[in-house]
C-alpha cells in the first residue's frame, strides 16, 4: 500500500472506528492471521490498525525511511511487524507477533503469524489462544495448498471462528463468479473439516474495498465489512459455560494477625459457572465439599465464569493444592494416565520418538510422561496419515499415546481447549518442545 | 464491569484476569521472584494487579528499583510512600555506587539507560532472583511485540529472540537451570490507552509529573526535555517554560516530556486516544539511536 493511499484512507472511517475515552464497556477478541506478504496479509493488517488510528506517524515514518532505503517501490508495511533484526535484514517473518487496535465496540489482539510450512509451529502458538482466524487467499490464484493447511491447523487448534478473505478483488475486475467459485470451494473444505463458523469477505486491502466500510465497487456483496464481521461476530457463547472446571492455581494463606484462618484457592475459570453454596468435587482425591464464597480483592462476586482469576474458598477443610482441579460431582474430567493426542512438534533439534521420555505442563499441574507410541503423522497439506511414522520432526503433526507419572485431570480437548491441552517440555534443555490436544484421557 | 447475566467481561476485566493469572503463576512456580518497580505508570500498574492476585494476602515477594541516580523527585517520593503503604521490601540497585565501585563507567553522552543492565544483572545475581516482573508491553516497541510473557534469559542475562520459547495457551513454561532466570512481563498485552483506562478506573495515584504542569524545558529533536541537574542544555538551546506532561518516567536525562494541558486522567486518556506519535517517539532519546535500539539493548539483558 502506498502512504498516498494510506493517507487518504477513510477519514471519515476513522472518526467512527477511533477508540475514544467513551471506549470502556468493549470485549476482547483475539485473531490470528496467517499467510505470507504475496497475500497481502501486511497490507491488511497495516489498513486494519491505520483506519482505527492504531498506526502511528512515527511507526510509518521508520517504515517509510527503511523502504526507501532498501529501493521498495512501496512502502512495505511488513516492516512494522517484522521488529527482528534477522526479519528485517532477510525480509522475512519468522515469530509471532502481537499487535493491538481497538474499535469504540471491541479490543482486538492480532497473533499475526508466518504463513510457510516451516512455520507451522508459530501458527500453532498463534491460534492456540485464538476466538478467529483470517486466513487470506489471492482472488487470482484461488485456493493453494497453504489455504488448505491454514484451515486445518485452525480447525485442529480449535479456532471457534474462520474468515476467507477473498483478496485483491480489484485485480480480478470485481468478479462476482470469481469470489463465488473461491468460497464454494473453501465452504465445501471446510466442512469436512468440521470447521466451526466460516465467514468468507471479498477485499482489496491495497484499496481499502470491504475492510471498514462496504465496498460500492462489489454491490452484489451483501454481508458485512471484515471490521464489521469483526466487531460484532458473537464469541461470549464460545466459552464453555457448562462443564466447572477450576484448576487449582495457588493456595492463598495470609501469614497475618488480622487475617487469621483464611485459606483460599487461587485460579482462573477454564469453563463452566461457579456460584456460592454450589455443591463442588475436588480432585484428584475426589473429596466433595460446598463453595463458601467466590471472591476477588474487590469483594466476593456471585459468580465467577470463564476467564475472571478468582479465589474460591470451600465450606470444609480439605487438603488441595496446586494441580487439583474443583468441579461438579455429576460433572468431572477424566482422571486418566493414558493420554491419546494429535501433538505438533516444536523442537528443531531433536524429533519425538516413540519410548521418549518428556515433562509436560496441563493447566497448573506438572507431570513426567513417556511417549508409548506413535499411531500415525499426518501430512498436513494432503490430511494423509502415514503410518509407518516412527518420528514427529519440527513442525510434523502425529497422534501419538502417552503414559502419564500422575493422573491428568483431562477433558477432550474439542470440549475444553484448557483442560485438554498440554506442552511437552524438553526436561535436558528446559524448552518447550510439543504443544499437545487431547484426543482421549482413560 | 462484568456483566453476569450475559457471562460476558470487559476488555479491562479480560486484560486483568490475564495479568492476576501470570503473577500466580509465577509465585507457585519459581523460587525468587521480584519485581522491578520504577515509579513509572506501568510498574504502578503492575503493583496494583500484584495486591489484587494476593489478596487478602500481602504481596509475597519484593520490589526493585534500578536507580540511575537521575531521578525525578517527585517519583521517588512515589516509590518511597507506595512502598512503606504495603510494606514492601525495596531493593535499590544503584547505578551511582556501582559507578563508584567501578563495576560501571559512565557512557560518553552521558545517558544511563544502558549501563544500567549490568546493575541489574549484578542485583540478580547478588539477590539470587529467578523470576524479574517487568512493566514492558507490545505495542511499545517492536522488538518487544516478538517478546513471550515468560522471557528466558541465559546466565548472562541474555535475551536471544531467535531461539525463544513456543507460548501457547495459558501454559507458561518457567524452567530455568541455576543461574539463569526468566523476565516476566504480565501487561504484554495491554495498550497505553488500556493502561490509563485502567488507572481512570481503578483511581490509581500517579506521580505528579504525568500531569500537565508548567516547567522549564529546551526544545531537542522536537521533544521537550526539563532542564535539570541531569540535563545540561547544548549552546544555543533556548529554555523556555512551558505547559507540560510526562507519558513516560525513566531516566531523567534522556526521557523527555510532551506539550500537554491534560491535567486530570480523563483529560489524558482523550490526549492518549488522539495521538498519532507512539509513546517512546514521543519521549525517548535512548530509542532513537537506530531500527534495532531496543532489541540490541535486550540482548545484553535489558528489560
Amino acid at each position: 500500500m502506498s502512504t498516498e493511499i494510506m493517507a487518504s484512507a477513510n477519514a471519515e472511517a476513522r472518526a467512527v472506528t477511533g477508540a475514544g475515552p467513551e471506549a470502556r464497556a468493549m470485549d476482547l477478541l483475539r485473531f490470528a492471521t496467517a499467510g505470507s506478504v504475496d497475500d497481502g496479509k501486511s497490507t491488511l493488517i497495516g489498513r486494519l490498525l491505520y483506519d482505527t488510528k492504531s498506526l502511528f506517524t512515527d511507526q510509518l515514518a521508520a517504515v517509510e525511511a527503511v523502504s526507501a532505503a532498501r529501493g521498495d517501490e512501496y512502502t512495505n508495511l511488513a516492516l512494522l511487524t517484522d521488529g527482528l533484526r534477522a526479519e528485517r535484514e532477510q525480509g522475512i517473518t519468522i515469530d509471532v507477533a502481537y499487535r493491538y487496535f481497538a474499535t469504540p465496540r471491541r479490543k482486538f489482539i492480532i497473533a499475526d503469524t508466518p504463513g510457510h510450512i516451516q512455520y507451522t509451529r508459530n501458527m500453532v502458538t498463534g491460534a492456540s489462544t485464538a476466538d478467529l482466524a483470517l486466513i487470506l487467499v489471492d482472488a487470482r490464484k484461488g485456493l493453494v495448498e497453504q489455504s488448505r493447511r491454514h484451515a486445518f491447523l485452525c480447525s485442529l487448534l480449535r479456532v471457534p471462528h474462520l474468515v476467507l478473505c477473498v483478496n485483491k478483488m480489484d485485480l480480478v475486475d470485481w468478479s462476482q463468479e470469481v469470489y463465488e467459485q473461491i468460497a464454494d470451494e473453501f465452504t465445501a473444505f471446510a466442512a469436512k473439516l468440521d470447521a466451526p463458523d466460516l465467514t468468507v469477505v471479498p477485499i482489496s486491502a491495497l484499496r481499502g474495498d470491504n475492510i471498514v466500510t462496504r465496498s460500492e465497487n462489489m454491490p452484489w456483496y451483501e454481508g458485512p465489512s471484515l471490521l464489521h464481521h469483526l466487531e460484532r461476530v458473537h464469541i461470549a457463547s464460545d466459552r464453555n459455560l457448562v462443564d466447572v472446571r477450576f484448576p487449582v492455581q495457588y493456595v492463598i494463606r495470609p501469614q497475618s494477625t488480622t487475617v487469621t484462618d483464611y485459606r483460599g484457592y487461587a485460579g482462573q475459570v477454564a469453563s463452566g459457572v461457579l456460584k456460592t453454596g454450589d455443591e463442588v468435587m475436588v480432585l484428584p482425591s475426589g473429596f466433595t465439599s460446598r463453595i463458601a464464597a467466590v471472591e476477588t480483592a474487590d469483594g466476593p462476586v456471585a459468580e465467577a465464569f470463564p476467564p475472571m482469576s478468582v479465589t474460591v474458598r470451600l465450606a470444609d477443610e480439605i487438603d488441595i493444592s496446586r494441580g487439583d482441579l474443583i468441579c461438579r460431582p455429576n460433572n468431572a474430567p477424566a482422571v486418566a494416565q493414558d493420554i491419546e493426542a494429535m501433538v505438533c512438534w516444536m523442537d528443531e533439534t531433536a524429533p519425538l520418538r516413540v519410548g521418549g521420555r518428556y515433562a509436560i505442563k496441563h493447566t497448573t499441574r506438572s507431570a513426567r510422561a513417556i511417549v508409548r507410541g506413535l499411531h500415525y503423522r499426518l501430512d498436513i497439506n494432503s490430511l494423509h496419515r502415514d503410518e509407518s511414522a516412527d518420528e514427529l520432526r519440527l513442525n510434523e503433526i502425529g497422534r501419538v499415546r502417552l503414559r502419564t507419572t500422575v493422573p491428568l485431570l483431562a477433558d477432550e480437548y474439542r470440549r475444553n481447549r484448557t483442560t485438554g491441552g498440554f506442552v511437552i517440555i524438553d526436561e535436558a534443555t528446559n524448552r518447550t518442545v510439543g504443544a499437545a490436544m487431547i484426543v482421549e484421557a482413560t | 464491569m462484568t456483566t453476569p447475566a450475559a457471562y460476558q467481561v470487559s476488555h479491562l476485566d479480560a486484560l486483568e484476569a490475564e495479568s492476576i493469572f501470570v503473577m500466580r503463576e509465577v509465585v507457585a512456580e519459581m523460587e525468587r521472584p521480584v519485581l522491578l518497580f520504577s515509579g513509572g505508570k506501568d510498574s504502578i500498574v503492575m503493583l496494583r494487579l500484584a495486591q489484587k492476585a494476593f489478596a487478602p494476602a500481602n504481596i509475597p515477594f519484593p520490589v526493585m528499583h534500578v536507580d540511575t541516580g537521575h531521578n525525578f523527585p517527585e517519583v521517588l517520593e512515589y516509590r518511597d510512600q507506595r512502598v512503606a503503604e504495603l510494606g514492601l521490601q525495596l531493593v535499590v540497585a544503584s547505578v551511582s555506587e556501582a559507578l563508584a565501585s567501578g563495576l560501571v563507567r559512565e557512557s560518553a553522552d552521558g545517558m544511563r539507560n544502558r549501563i544500567q543492565t549490568p546493575v541489574l544483572l549484578d542485583a540478580v545475581e547478588k539477590h539470587r532472583f529467578d523470576a524479574l516482573f517487568g512493566g514492558a508491553r507490545r505495542d511499545e516497541e517492536k522488538a518487544r511485540a516478538k517478546e513471550r510473557v515468560f522471557s528466558f534469559r541465559d546466565e548472562f542475562g541474555q535475551w536471544d529472540p531467535k531461539n525463544q520459547r513456543p507460548e501457547l495457551w495459558s501454559l507458561y513454561n518457567g524452567r530455568h537451570h541455576p543461574g539463569e532466570s526468566i523476565r516476566v512481563f504480565p501487561l504484554s498485552n495491554w495498550t497505553e490507552l488500556d493502561i490509563w483506562h485502567y488507572i481512570a478506573r481503578e483511581r490509581i495515584p500517579l506521580p505528579s509529573i504525568y500531569y500537565a504542569h508548567e516547567r522549564e524545558v529546551i526544545e531537542r529533536d522536537g521533544m521537550f526535555y526539563a532542564v535539570n541537574e541531569f540535563f545540561r542544555p547544548r549552546a544555543g538551546e533556548e529554555r523556555f517554560k512551558a505547559q507540560v506532561r510526562y507519558r513516560t518516567v525513566g531516566d531523567a536525562s534522556c526521557t523527555a516530556a510532551v506539550r500537554s494541558d491534560a491535567d486530570t486522567v480523563e483529560k489524558v486518556i482523550e490526549e492518549v486516544a488522539a495521538t498519532r506519535i507512539t509513546e517512546r517517539g514521543a519521549t525517548r532519546g535512548d530509542d532513537r539511536v537506530s531500527e534495532a535500539a531496543m532489541e540490541d539493548r535486550k540482548r545484553e539483558g535489558y528489560f
